[in-house]
């Protein structure tokens, strides 16, 4: 019991680790290309686009402890609400302020 | 020296206003007497352990409750205020910038530290004695909510007596919330104390998520569980999909003024129609999610006292599920006048589907009384007081998602009129009635229902007489947000009579904390258990409850099972206790409130040392709670023997 809940601690924060360190990374990335007028508007915003996408993985991929087998149900519905909630935000913004 | 002391404290201390002088002096006048009562009667120490460091769900939800009722009284006389400035054409009692920090600090305190905060006393008054649980699922984090969401209020309080009070709106709309136009810690003020509050209640939206999905009693299925549980699970799946929309916009906001950014100005790229955006993608389903749980006390209550099983169970479980979800598809109907007429159209429709769905309820809640045995009980009352009051709300509402149409009422007074009419009718009435059935079960004793009565129909008739003009001003072209108005205008009758009728619900308010002292006094401790003849878990306990709610969990067999157990003569449990784990008090979530407190204080008068100092309290709070290994243990058998012999329990 002891063993088996330290293990899962340790490699539950080497997750953390490296999903931090991703978006840190993630994070950089579209605020160098900003801060320095590095890139052309549509190639930058395809950029910031795709970094903020993949931010959202990682995010749910190392923090979220998705490969955990229990309540895979909960995960699921939960995940569909979030993205459903997500598209609205995004997309019905971008709709919104389209005039 | 002393120059720049005399300069730094007329900037820091609000001065020159008798309102303010009088709010200084009934402050510490306050304070002085809260030490000299503790000292006197040595209740420091009792005041630390039994409730500062409590995770009780129980204390903590009383807890709520106080800080709820004193921020209602904050915020009544806010409107009493406006409502006195208004009286009359030409009045001079208010100037304009101070009725305009008035309308903005009686918005948000109403919305963000009266009614949510009364909301999650009743979540954790109620919610873990519903499923039959000993617990909420992170009671050490429930400790933290109420922490945040404390001093987050307490922060926002401060301004009006240090550095002045923001005057943006409660919703605090760009560009006016920019440093151009709104300069100084007012503003800040407003970012951090709803930031920090704001904590609070994304972690108590998780909280008791997973409290309702993993701790219900064997047995209870989630098609068994008691509507007023649902209403909850469907108010925190709002929050958590909801406040981080509100987080992240006053975040930029914050950046806006702290750094100099352009999210939401004119100037450098940005836009503050995205601020209007983003803020009412929070700002509607808030408004959906402090309602919810009302819908589910009226539920619970309807039920009770007309003797009888809620009508259409299924339809109000989808009906609820379905409002979380098109909480989030009408936003835009706070801004038709901004938007384009196709997306207008859209978001008329999502906003008058809605009603379908909010009308289902109010037909199950009249078919559940509707040949059943109605018993009058204070509870009783607010609820059917409730139902016309939230009906012309409804209705009027319905007027104004008719986009062309609210070209016209928009930020009239008829707005005014409807928002009031859902918020006070509905949330207020709701919590009310809340308050009064689980009054007994909490405290352990009744409230006496004279003085109940007085204070109901003051309310009520006090709604009626300020509200029912307020629809007939926006007709007539009142806009909101003016501090004056001219003889010529031809609305000082109606306006006469909106005021008369604030003075008739303040007096309400009185009659209530009146009954609370009155019933303290004259403890009527007689079948508080289970005075109303309940039919869900809380009433099969004693009243107030032990630490640990259940001695022997209940097993679920029925929807309303102790209702079915007491026809069926199953009350008897055999005593057959177990040891019962416990999670420990805690000082950290006070002292990390504190740094809290701290960190807003110091970005709030942008001294960054202060708000680092404080960023480090918090992050070192966290450290020591993950270091510590001793947060828990069991109260063993014998103990739970003489508690329950004590109090009468497992009957
Ligand atoms: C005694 C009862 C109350 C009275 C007389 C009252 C009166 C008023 C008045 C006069 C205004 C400002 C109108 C203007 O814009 O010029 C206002 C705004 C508002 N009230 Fe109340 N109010 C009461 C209770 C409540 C309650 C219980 C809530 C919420 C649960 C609430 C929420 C609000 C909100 C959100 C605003 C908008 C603030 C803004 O426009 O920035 N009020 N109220
Ligand atoms: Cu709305």
């Amino acid at each position: 019991m002891t063993t088996e809940k330290h293990t899962e601690h340790h490699s539950s924060f080497q997750s953390y680790v490296t999903g931090f360190l991703f978006s840190i990374v993630l994070t950089i990335i579209p605020l160098v290309l900003v801060l320095n007028d590095m890139l052309e508007n549509p190639l930058l915003l395809v950029i910031i686009l795709l970094a903020a996408c993949f931010q959202f993985v990682i995010q749910i991929y190392y923090f979220m402890h998705l490969r955990e087998n229990k309540n895979r149900g909960y995960i699921v519905l939960a995940l569909i609400v979030g993205i459903i909630i997500v598209v609205t935000v995004v997309g019905g913004s971008a709709w919104v302020m389209n005039f | 020296m002393i120059e720049s002391i005399k300069n730094f404290s007329s900037d820091f201390f609000v001065t020159g206003d008798p309102l303010i002088y009088g709010a200084d002096v009934s402050i510490v006048l306050v304070m002085v007497a809260i030490i000299f009562v503790l000292t006197y009667f040595k209740k420091w120490k009792w005041l630390w352990s039994e409730w500062l460091t409590t995770v009780d769900h129980k204390k903590i939800g009383i807890m709520y409750l106080i800080a709820s009722l004193l921020m209602l009284f904050r915020g009544g006389v806010d409107a009493i205020l406006m409502r006195t400035q208004l009286a009359f054409p030409n009045m001079d009692f208010l100037p304009s910038d101070k009725y305009n920090e008035i309308f903005t600090t009686h918005g948000t305190i109403m919305i963000l530290f009266m009614a949510m905060p009364l909301m999650f006393a009743l979540f954790n008054m109620v919610v873990p004695l519903q499923i039959g649980a000993r617990d909420v699922a992170y009671p050490f984090l429930n400790a933290v909510s109420f922490w945040t969401f404390f001093f987050g209020a307490m922060l926002f309080n401060l301004s009006f007596v240090i550095g002045g009070s923001p005057d943006a709106g409660w919703l605090s709309y760009a560009p006016l919330s920019e440093t151009q136009f709104s300069e100084g810690p007012g503003q800040n003020y407003y970012i951090w104390g709803i930031q920090i509050s704001g904590i609070g209640s994304l972690a108590s939206g998780i909280n008791f998520l997973v409290t309702i999905l993993k701790m219900r009693a064997p047995g209870m299925k989630l098609m068994k569980m008691p509507m007023f549980s649902w209403s909850v699970l469907s108010s925190c799946i709002i929050i958590i999909f909801a406040f981080p929309i509100l987080t992240v916009t006053l975040g930029l906001l914050f950046i806006d003024r702290y750094f100099g950014a352009n999210f939401f100005t004119l100037a450098g790229g940005g836009n503050p129609m995205y601020y209007v955006n983003l803020i009412w993608m929070w700002g509607h389903p808030e408004v959906y999610l402090v309602v919810l749980p009302a819908f589910g006390v009226f539920s619970e209550v309807v039920a009770t006292f007309s003797k009888k099983k809620i009508f259409g169970y299924k339809s109000m479980v989808f009906a609820l599920l379905s409002i979380s979800l098109l909480s989030f598809f009408t936003w835009v109907h706070h801004f038709f006048t901004m938007a384009d007429y196709k997306v207008d159209a859209f978001f008329a429709i999502t906003t008058m589907a809605i009603a379908i769905p909010t009308g289902v309820k109010v037909f199950n809640w009249m078919f559940t009384m509707f040949r059943g045995r109605i018993q009058m009980k204070p509870p009783m009352l607010w609820t059917i007081a409730f139902i016309p009051t939230f009906l012309v709300g409804g209705a009027t509402g319905v007027m104004l998602a008719v986009a062309p149409a609210d070209f016209q009422y928009h930020n009239s007074y008829f707005l005014i009129a409807h928002f009031h009419q859902v918020l006070i009718g509905g949330v207020v009435f709701g919590f009310f009635s809340g308050i009064y059935y689980w009054w007994p079960k909490i405290f352990g004793f009744s409230l006496n229902e004279k003085l109940g009565l007085w204070a109901f129909w003051l309310w009520n008739i006090g709604f009626y007489v300020t509200f029912m003009p307020q629809y007939a001003l926006g007709f007539m072209g009142m806009p909101r947000r003016v501090s004056t108005y001219g003889w010529d205008m031809g609305w000082a009758p109606l306006n006469f009579i909106s005021t008369i009728g604030a003075f008739l619900m303040g007096a309400g308010f009185i009659f209530q904390v009146w009954q609370i002292v009155y019933s303290i006094k004259h403890r009527n401790k007689e079948g508080a258990a289970d005075p109303w003849d309940g039919r869900t878990l809380e009433w099969s306990i004693p009243s107030p409850p032990p630490e640990y709610n259940f001695a022997i969990i209940p097993k679920v067999s029925e929807q309303d099972d102790w209702w079915y157990k007491k026809q069926k003569g199953l009350t008897k449990v055999k005593e057959d206790y177990k040891p019962i784990h416990m999670p420990k008090n805690s000082g950290i979530p006070f002292i990390m409130g504190g740094f809290w407190f701290i960190t807003g204080f110091g970005l709030t008068f942008e001294w960054t040392w202060m708000g680092i100092i404080g960023l480090i309290g918090v992050a070192t709070s966290i450290v020591v709670r993950h270091l510590d290994n001793d947060t828990d243990y069991y109260i063993p058998v014998d103990e739970i023997e003489r508690t329950e012999a004590r109090i009468g329990g497992t009957r």
